[in-house]
């Protein structure tokens, strides 16, 4: 018979993991505690830096796996080792036993409430980059109208001590100037700007897209926090940040604030960890065997990760994680008996 | 008036709202160049004038965006044109030509 293994999260690492493994010959299972497949990229609309479409993605990520076995809206109750076998018992009375199990869970958005200063969910016209590209797949969200001032606050619940975030959430920055750029598309006579705290565009074509930002976009940038966002009469917000580049403090009036939220871990991850024998980091993501010569691997044998469970990672990132763990896993699972 | 001791004193805050771009949009359409400063400060720091003068041409960048134009000016005038800045930046920036169209929009009456 296969051998067999549980994916647990159903993103696009997970995605991807299952698929690579079920063409490597073993019977595969997932289990996604939402009720659909694909996890935040479901939520997205272009991705960067070359504004590939996230729906396309998701469906070449969607179609090698439509034959595994998907356990939707469940989550793994209980799982016993004995010998090499995992015995899971899963939310919907389920029960499988699985010679390996890949971690795929991913990660939270922060919940931009908890920055009470940024006003979200206080004032009407603050929302945040997740809202922002669904608005870019439907076209509607009554908060934004003509929006004719335009910010961006990078590293909202990120870099963050008092919001129990120390880590960088990777992605924000590049994202930012993607959407900043795609606001100065929708709107052109806008006049749009970056409150940055560092610019982090490491990856290919970043760089490119930022210069382009400036240059062709006029996106303007300011190297500052955004320290408090207050209503005016009209319902405008008006912005408080310094201007660190000329040391003066700065105040601006706009019409839109887009809230750059961070990546996070899932707040289950404990339980799960627990269940798995698996240990956490200090930041509350997955920890993996060693950082750098086996950043797919649990500490405990049998455990295997791939993609944001183990901290902030980009799409791209996560995918050639998800096909390292499966090759981690074929190794594991050939030399068992 | 009495002097009562005590005197105000201005705000140093920059207030972004109803700055006048007619000049940004005449000096970038010149230079185009001028939207592409990162404000790393290599022209700052390779200036043959910095060191005695408060010449500094990635604060006068920043400070022309930020509406506040006489500031701006005010620390370019010491500049020899010598032409180093334009050696250093990373972003290519003719950052002589610049300079000159600056002064010339920025203190026409």
């Amino acid at each position: 018979m296969n051998k067999q293994v549980l994916v647990i999260g159903g993103g696009p690492a997970g995605l991807e993991t299952a698929g690579q493994l079920e063409n490597l010959g073993y019977k595969v299972y997932i289990v996604e505690k939402s009720d659909k497949l694909g996890g935040h990229l479901l939520k997205w609309d272009r991705l960067f830096p070359d504004s590939i479409s996230a729906a396309e993605t998701l469906q070449k990520l969607l179609e090698p796996v439509v034959h595994i076995t998907t356990f939707l809206g469940c989550e793994v109750v209980s799982v016993n080792k004995t010998g090499g076998h995992f015995y899971v018992q899963l939310s919907n009375e389920a029960t499988l036993s699985v010679s390996s199990i890949v971690v795929t869970a991913g990660f939270s958005l922060f919940s931009a409430e908890k920055k009470e200063e940024y006003g979200y969910n206080i004032y009407n016209r603050v929302v945040t980059s997740a809202d922002i590209e669904s608005y870019f797949k439907t076209k509607s969200d009554d908060r934004i109208q003509n929006p004719k001032s335009i910010g961006f606050v990078h590293c909202v619940g990120s870099r963050d001590e008092k919001a129990c975030n120390k880590q960088c959430s990777k992605v924000c920055c590049i994202t930012a100037v993607k959407q900043a750029c795609e606001m100065k598309e929708l709107y052109p006579e806008a006049d749009v700007y970056c409150f940055y705290m560092d610019l982090r565009m490491y990856g290919r074509g970043y760089e490119d897209l930022y210069l382009e930002a400036q240059s062709q976009y006029g996106i303007r940038f300011i190297r500052g926090r955004v320290s408090e966002v207050a209503e005016d009469e009209t319902g405008r917000l008006v912005i408080k940040a310094e201007d660190t580049l000329s040391s003066k403090p700065l105040k601006i009036t706009l019409d839109l604030l887009v809230l750059m939220v961070g990546m996070v871990k899932n707040s289950d991850n404990e339980k799960l960890s627990s269940l798995l024998n698996t240990r956490l980091g200090d930041d509350g993501f997955f920890q993996c065997a060693n950082p750098i010569l086996r950043s797919t691997e649990g500490e405990s044998e049998g455990i295997f990760f791939a993609g944001a469970s183990t901290g902030p990672k980009t799409l791209p990132e996560s995918i050639n994680e998800a096909k390292a763990s499966a090759l981690a896993i074929h190794g594991y699972l050939s030399k068992q008996k | 008036m009495i002097d009562f001791g005590y005197s105000l004193t201005a705000s140093s805050r920059i207030s972004l709202d109803n700055i006048d771009q007619k000049k940004i949009k005449k000096i970038t359409a010149i230079e185009p160049d001028f939207l592409k400063c990162m404000a790393c400060g290599s022209c700052a720091a390779s200036c043959s004038a910095g060191n005695f003068t408060k010449v500094n041409l990635r604060m006068v960048i920043l400070l022309l965006n930020r509406g506040l134009d006489k500031e701006a000016v005010s620390l370019i005038e010491g500049c020899m044109l010598c032409g180093k800045c334009t050696l250093v930046c990373p972003r290519g920036i003719n950052t002589r030509n610049l300079i000159g169209n600056i002064l010339k929009i920025y203190k026409e009456v």
